[in-house]
C-alpha cells in the first residue's frame, strides 16, 4: 500500500543567461531559482492496484516516483510505502520495491547479465534455488534466450530493457515502480513489456506505478491514472472517467458505400479524418444514437465503431485547457 | 530478515567476483591502468642518477631504489579510484541504481577496489622484487616484527586513502564538480606522503606539516616498514597514526555520505 499526503519537492537551480560574460559574471554572483516540482501531492494506492502516473514532461511524475523510491528526500510531506518511510531506505524496504528507468540502466555495462543478476542475487539475499526458478520463469516470460551471456554494450535497446526488468524483478518486488519502461522499444517489444508486467502484477498480486509517454501503455494496463501537472494532481480517477470528464464525445468511424460530399457528414458531427470512404466523426454523447441510426440506416455505412478519444487527444486537450488558462489568468 | 552487515558479508564473495570480472573485461585498458602508478620508478631513475657518486641527503643509490620500489609496491596495492567513480555516478544520477540495492554502496565500491588488489599485485610485485634482487636487496628491512606489522599497515593505508577518496567525491553532492578538489588532493599526496621523494628531503616545516597529514600514513610508514629499522615506540607511533587517521577518514567518508543524500538530485530520468 503506498500513502502519500502533501508531498512536496523543492530544488534549487542555478540560473544564468547564455555567453561569455554572464559565465564570468556568475563566478562572483549566482543567482539561484526555487524550483516547484511537486507540490502537496496526495494519493493512495492499494495492494495489487496497477495505476497509470500521467503528465506532461517535468510535470513532476519521475520526482514523485523517486521520491517514493527513497532516492529524494522530500522538502515536506509525508510518504509510505508498504508501512515504510522510503528515504530511509531500510533494507526490508528496498527488498520489496523496485524501480526500472527506461533511460537509466543497473547492468553492469561491460559484462553479461548474468553477472548483474548474480549480483542482484547475492545483495538481495535471494536464496538460490528461488533465483534459478525466478530467473527460469521471468527468462521464459520475456524469451531471454541466449541475451544471458552477451555482454550488456552490445544488447539492442529491447533487449536491455528485458534484462533491466529481470535484474529489477529477480528478488520478487512486490511494489514496482516503472518510468518508461517502454521508451524507444518498437511495439512488438512494447507489446511483450506490457503483457509481461500484467503477467507479473496478476501472479504476485504486485502493486504497480507506471509513467510512460506511450498511452497504449497505461490503457493497456492501468484501469485508475493519476495525472498531474506542474507538480499539482489534476486528476485522480477511473480512466474512463477521466476521458468523460475532459472528450466525452466519442469517434464514430464507418464505410460508406459510395463517395459523399464532407459537407454531408459535417451536418453529423465533426469530421476528424477522411481517407477515400472511410470517416471518421467526433459526435456529442448525446446525438450519438441519431448519427449511428443515420449512418447505418440512410448512409447504409458498414464497419462502425464507437470508441473514446485516444488518451493523448483527451491529455493534450486537459494540459491545452490549463495552458490557456494560466495564461488568460496572469494576462493583464 | 538478515540484518545490514552479515547480508553485506554473505554478499561479499559474490561482490569480488565480479569485480574481478570488471576489472579484466579489457585487457590492454587494464594494464595501462596498472602502469598509471609507475612514477616511482621515473623518481627511482632521476635520484639513483643524482646519488651515483656519493650518497644525497642520507640516501645512497641502493637506498633510492630500495625506497621508490617500495613505494611503488605500497602505492600499487593501496590507489583507488572511487573519488572519480562517486563524482561521476552522482553527477550523472547513476548512483541511483546502487541505492536501490540493500547493501551499504561504501560497502559494494569498497569490495570492487578490493577485487582489483590481486591483479595490481601480480604486476607489481614481481618488477619488484626482479629489481630488489638486482640492486637494492640489501637495504630491506631484517626485522620479523616489521614485515609482520606490513600487513595491517598496509590494509590500514588502504583504509585512510579509500575514505579520504570516498569523502572526496562524496563532495560531488555539493559542487557536481569535484576535479579540482581531486587535483589539488593528488598534490598534496604526492608531496606529503613520500610519493615524490622521501619526507625527511623535505625542508623542515614541510617536514613537521607532513607529520600531521594523513597523508603520510598512507604511503611513507608502510614503505618505511619495509626499508628502515624501527624501534617499538616509533612503530607504536606509526600505526597508531595509523590507526587513527584510518577511523577519521572512514568517518569522514560516512559523514559526507549521510550528509550528501539527503542533497543528491538523482539527476535524469
Amino acid at each position: 500500500m503506498i500513502d502519500v499526503r502533501e508531498l512536496t519537492k523543492h530544488f534549487r537551480v542555478h540560473r544564468r543567461p547564455p555567453g561569455f560574460g554572464a559565465a564570468l559574471r556568475s563566478l562572483v554572483r549566482r543567482r539561484y531559482e526555487q524550483v516547484v516540482a511537486v507540490e502537496e501531492v496526495s494519493f493512495r494506492i492499494e495492494r495489487g492496484e496497477r495505476v497509470g502516473f500521467l503528465g506532461p514532461n517535468g510535470a513532476g511524475k519521475t520526482t514523485t516516483l523517486k521520491m517514493l523510491a527513497g532516492l529524494l528526500h522530500p522538502t515536506a510531506g509525508h510518504v509510505e510505502v508498504d508501512g515504510f518511510v522510503p528515504a530511509r531506505r531500510d533494507a526490508a524496504f528496498l527488498q520489496r520495491i523496485t524501480l526500472v528507468m527506461g533511460q537509466k540502466s543497473q547492468l553492469v555495462w561491460d559484462l553479461p547479465p548474468s553477472e548483474t543478476f548474480a549480483l542482484n542475487r547475492a545483495m538481495f539475499d535471494v536464496p538460490r534455488a528461488q533465483f534459478r526458478e525466478t530467473l527460469d520463469e521471468l527468462t521464459a516470460l520475456l524469451d531471454l534466450g541466449t541475451l544471458l551471456d552477451k555482454p550488456a554494450r552490445q544488447l539492442s535497446l529491447g533487449e536491455r530493457m528485458k534484462c533491466e526488468l529481470v535484474a529489477a524483478l529477480l528478488h520478487r518486488p512486490t511494489t514496482l515502480f516503472l518510468d518508461e519502461p517502454t521508451i524507444g522499444l518498437d511495439v512488438s517489444m512494447q507489446l511483450a513489456i506490457r503483457e509481461f508486467v500484467r503477467a507479473y502484477n496478476q501472479r504476485h498480486g504486485a502493486t504497480v506505478l507506471l509513467t510512460s509517454h506511450y498511452m497504449d501503455d497505461v490503457v493497456a494496463l492501468c484501469p485508475r491514472v493519476i495525472v498531474i501537472d506542474c507538480g499539482r494532481i489534476i486528476h485522480d480517477g477511473d480512466l474512463r472517467g477521466l476521458v468523460k470528464a475532459t472528450l466525452p464525445d466519442k469517434r464514430v468511424s464507418f464505410t460508406l458505400p459510395a463517395p459523399l460530399p464532407d459537407g454531408d457528414l459535417e451536418r453529423l458531427g465533426t469530421l476528424l479524418v477522411r481517407e477515400g470512404l472511410r470517416a471518421t466523426l467526433s459526435v456529442g454523447e448525446r446525438e450519438l444514437p441519431g448519427v449511428v441510426s443515420h449512418v447505418l440506416g440512410t448512409l447504409h455505412g458498414t464497419d462502425l465503431a464507437i470508441e473514446d478519444p485516444p488518451l493523448e487527444d483527451v491529455l493534450r486537450d486537459m494540459f491545452g485547457k490549463r495552458r490557456r488558462a494560466a495564461a488568460a489568468e496572469s494576462a493583464p | 530478515m538478515t540484518s545490514a552487515p552479515s547480508r553485506a558479508l554473505r554478499a561479499l564473495p559474490t561482490l569480488l567476483r565480479v569485480g574481478v570480472a570488471e576489472t579484466v573485461a579489457y585487457r590492454a585498458e587494464f594494464l595501462v591502468w596498472i602502469l598509471t602508478s609507475t612514477q616511482p620508478l621515473i623518481m627511482m631513475g632521476l635520484w639513483t642518477a643524482v646519488a651515483r657518486e656519493r650518497p644525497f641527503e642520507g640516501y645512497s643509490s641502493a637506498m633510492f631504489v630500495a625506497y621508490y620500489l617500495a613505494s611503488l609496491v605500497v602505492r600499487q596495492l593501496t590507489a583507488n579510484w572511487v573519488a572519480w567513480q562517486l563524482m561521476d555516478e552522482i553527477r550523472r544520477g547513476t548512483l541511483s541504481m546502487r541505492l536501490l540495492r540493500p547493501v551499504h554502496p561504501v560497502f559494494a565500491y569498497m569490495a570492487g577496489h578490493v577485487a582489483a588488489i590481486p591483479f595490481r599485485a601480480a604486476v607489481a610485485l614481481p618488477v619488484a622484487v626482479v629489481l630488489l634482487i638486482c640492486s637494492g636487496g640489501s637495504t630491506l628491512t631484517g626485522s620479523g616484527l616489521q614485515v609482520a606489522l606490513l600487513l595491517p599497515s598496509l590494509a590500514f593505508a588502504w583504509l585512510i586513502s579509500f575514505g579520504l577518496m570516498f569523502a572526496a567525491g562524496g563532495l560531488a553532492f555539493f559542487m557536481t564538480d569535484t576535479s579540482a578538489v581531486m587535483n589539488l588532493y593528488y598534490g598534496l599526496f604526492a608531496l606529503f606522503s613520500g610519493y615524490l621523494l622521501p619526507l625527511d628531503m623535505l625542508p623542515g616545516p614541510l617536514e613537521t606539516l607532513a607529520a600531521w597529514l594523513p597523508f603520510r600514513f598512507m604511503l611513507s610508514v608502510p614503505v618505511e616498514l619495509m626499508t628502515r629499522t624501527l624501534d617499538g615506540v616509533r612503530l607504536a607511533e606509526l600505526l597508531g597514526g595509523q590507526l587513527a587517521w584510518a577511523v577519521i577518514a572512514t568517518g569522514l567518508a560516512l559523514g559526507v555520505w549521510r550528509a550528501g543524500l539527503r542533497r543528491f538530485e538523482a539527476v535524469g530520468t
